[in-house]
């Protein structure tokens, strides 16, 4: 159970981290998504924004197959490779996949246990006993999410009497202290005040050295802040995907446009 | 500026006496019900307390319940005095008094002593119904609440347990005597001669038997586990589900099992509810005397279930007493008279006490729990 040493599951050649082909998503009858293709860069981060109910959440689920939790789900078309592995194959053991691509989700969602117990947690799934390793850990992931100073003195108090912003970022921790290699998140700052943004932005700038990170936000500035490439999604379907920069200077869709600078969604 | 006619009353308020009617008429039913339960308890409180309370230090008649029951002897001796004494005092009490004669003697079955026995029985009967009815209830209900996609069938399923629950407990006992006192198999070397089946193992003489094990503790417990399995599967199913998804989420995105998150993740904190219906659950065990008529329970019994037994295992399979089915025996077997109300209202107290203890445990438990694991 101790592969939490082991190697990521690539080789870190190729420069492609994710890469969507053609996909297309079902809940139930609905379809979700329409033919989406994209390529994500490792150690870039992507922003995805779009209109609500545009199945953003939708694809970044698809990417660590948590929507396989979803009853009445289906790729009806397409694939999703990372590092050249179709992650949908039946060969592919969704933990492992899952210990590959972390997740925070939208709405932070801290065990009710200890701080440390919340931290720790991915690594003692794996069977990691030794308490040297998890203190380190834990430690690290709390510095690298910028809660460690504030909490350092109450590891072992409960994690619901933290803020809600100290909530998402122990959430993030949490995530990073299983040392994926993409991280997945779904709108983190919705919650959060100015101030907790930035420190989430600012992480997400300092850890893109070692991870890929896909971030989905409503929010256009911190998109512009925080990407390198943007994927704009309107109904279901990707209408325009390029660098940030350009994006939001220069973009080439009429509706990515019109999004951006506010005039619908 | 509004016209002042349309607040000021004129004479009595709108709908005055009807709504005088409802309220005394709701009142009274309500109070009428109160009055019922208080009566009901005055009686057992009552008649009862003499039994198990005391004047003396520690208030509490230890004797009555830590004796075994015997037959109680009601006679009067030559001065006239009136003894009242159990089987084996009257047996000491001949002998002390040798040649005396003895006038008006009255008998009177399972009045005198104590009533160690069936509080014996029914704390096995509880505990072993309880382990065997929360082990597959609480599978059941991960299965059902984790594991099972929802389809038609697993709708069926749940169905057929919710139905389950309202079957009466006699039925229960009906099922436990054909299926679990004579039917379920048993490895044994000696195959009864009302065997419905044998089949030979062969190893040595054994062979699987299905001719059921009697009646027994062990039979007992698997019926009241029957009975009280719907309770159990529905009540965790039901704090299963309370849990947040987002718990298992997260859980399953940082690489845990299913399993490690039901473990780790679901159950903590899905476990007051349990906790508590189990503990709910216990009442109702211990309470029933129909299931265990016909598959465990004796009237008289002159040892504890776990004397004289060659093998610890032994005790499942011998029968035991039960209070309710004591309190049943008392109430209908034997002839009621002012000496037998001792032992009959004295066990109910006892059961009602036990009851409250633990419906009150189940509460503080609870209270204790949620404020514990609030999310
Ligand atoms: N569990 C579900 N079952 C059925 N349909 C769903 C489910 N989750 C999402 N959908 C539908 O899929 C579409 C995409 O939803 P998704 O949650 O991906 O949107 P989103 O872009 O993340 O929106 P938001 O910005 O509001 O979070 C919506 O039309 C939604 O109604
Ligand atoms: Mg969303």
């Amino acid at each position: 159970m101790n592969d939490h040493q082991e190697k990521p599951m690539e080789s870190r050649t190729s420069a492609t981290a994710v890469d969507i082909r053609n996909l297309s998503f079902n809940y139930g009858s609905t379809q979700a998504l329409k033919n989406i293709g994209l390529n994500l860069k490792r150690n870039e981060v992507t922003a995805f924004i779009g209109p609500s109910g545009c199945g953003k959440s939708t694809l970044l689920r698809c990417i660590n197959r948590m929507n396989d939790e979803i009853a009445g789900t289906r790729i009806t078309q397409g694939e999703i490779l990372i590092d050249d592995i179709n992650i949908y194959d039946r060969s592919v053991d969704v933990v492992k996949l899952r210990r590959q691509v972390g997740m925070v989700f939208q709405k932070s969602n801290p065990f009710p246990s200890s701080i440390y117990d919340n931290v720790a947690y991915g690594l003692r799934m794996r069977g990691e006993r030794d308490s040297a390793v998890l203190d380190q850990s834990v430690q690290e992931s709390l510095e690298s999410a910028a809660l460690w100073d504030e909490v350092k003195d109450r590891l072992q108090e409960s994690a619901l009497g933290l803020s809600g912003g100290q909530q998402q970022r122990l959430c993030i921790a949490r995530t990073i202290a299983v040392k994926p290699t993409i991280v997945l998140m779904d709108e983190p700052c919705s919650a959060l005040d100015p101030i907790a943004t930035a420190k989430v932005e600012d992480l997400i700038w300092k850890l893109k050295h070692d991870y890929t990170f896909i971030i989905v936000t409503h929010n256009m500035h911190q998109a512009a802040r925080v990407s390198d490439k943007t994927a704009f999604f309107y109904m279901g379907e990707l209408v325009e995907f390029s660098d940030t920069s350009r994006m939001f200077s220069n973009p080439s869709v009429k509706k990515t446009e019109e999004y951006i600078t506010g005039r619908f969604g | 500026m509004i016209d002042p006619d349309i607040l000021i009353r004129k004479g009595m308020p709108k709908g005055y006496f009807k709504d005088i009617f409802v309220r005394i008429s709701l009142g009274s039913v309500t109070y009428l019900i109160l009055l019922i339960a208080v009566m009901l308890f005055a009686k057992i409180v009552i008649d009862g307390a003499p039994a198990i309370f005391s004047s003396k230090f520690p208030f509490v008649d230890m004797e009555f319940l830590t004796a075994k029951n015997e037959t109680l002897h009601v006679f009067d001796d030559a001065e006239g005095t009136r003894h009242k004494l159990p089987a084996s005092k009257y047996n000491e009490y001949l002998k002390a008094h040798p040649g005396d004669t003895i006038y008006n003697e009255k008998t009177f079955s399972y009045s005198g002593g104590g009533i160690a026995g069936p509080i014996a029985g029914t704390a096995l009967l509880t505990l072993g119904a309880i382990m065997l009815a929360l082990f597959f209830g609480v599978s059941a209900a991960i299965y059902l609440a984790e594991y099972a996609k929802q389809s038609p069938f697993i709708h069926m399923v749940r169905l057929a347990i919710l139905n389950l629950a309202g079957i009466p407990s006699i039925v229960f006992g009906l099922f436990g005597f054909s299926v679990f006192v004579l039917a379920v198999p048993v490895i044994t070397n000696m195959p009864s001669d009302r065997s419905l089946l044998v089949v030979p193992l062969l190893i040595n003489d054994f062979c699987l038997s299905f001719q059921g094990w009697n009646s027994s503790l062990m039979a007992g417990c698997a019926t009241l586990a029957c009975m009280i399995l719907p309770v159990i599967i529905t009540a965790s199913e039901e704090s299963l589900r309370a849990v947040p998804q987002g718990f298992r989420d997260a859980s399953l995105a940082m690489g845990a099992t299913r399993w490690q998150t039901i473990r780790k993740c679901v159950l903590p904190y899905s476990l007051p509810g349990i906790l508590t219906s189990s503990l709910l659950a216990i009442t109702r065990v211990a309470g029933e005397t129909a299931p265990i008529m016909f598959t465990a329970a004796v009237a008289a019994k002159d040892d504890f279930p776990w004397e004289g037994l060659k093998n610890p295992l032994d005790i499942l399979s011998s029968q035991v007493q039960a209070l309710p089915y004591h309190i049943y025996t008392l109430a209908a077997r034997i002839p009621n008279s002012e000496y037998t109300q001792r032992a009959q209202y004295g066990s109910v107290l006892v059961f009602l006490i036990l009851v409250a203890v633990l419906s009150f445990g189940s509460m503080i438990l609870r209270a204790k729990l949620r404020a514990k694991l609030k999310w």
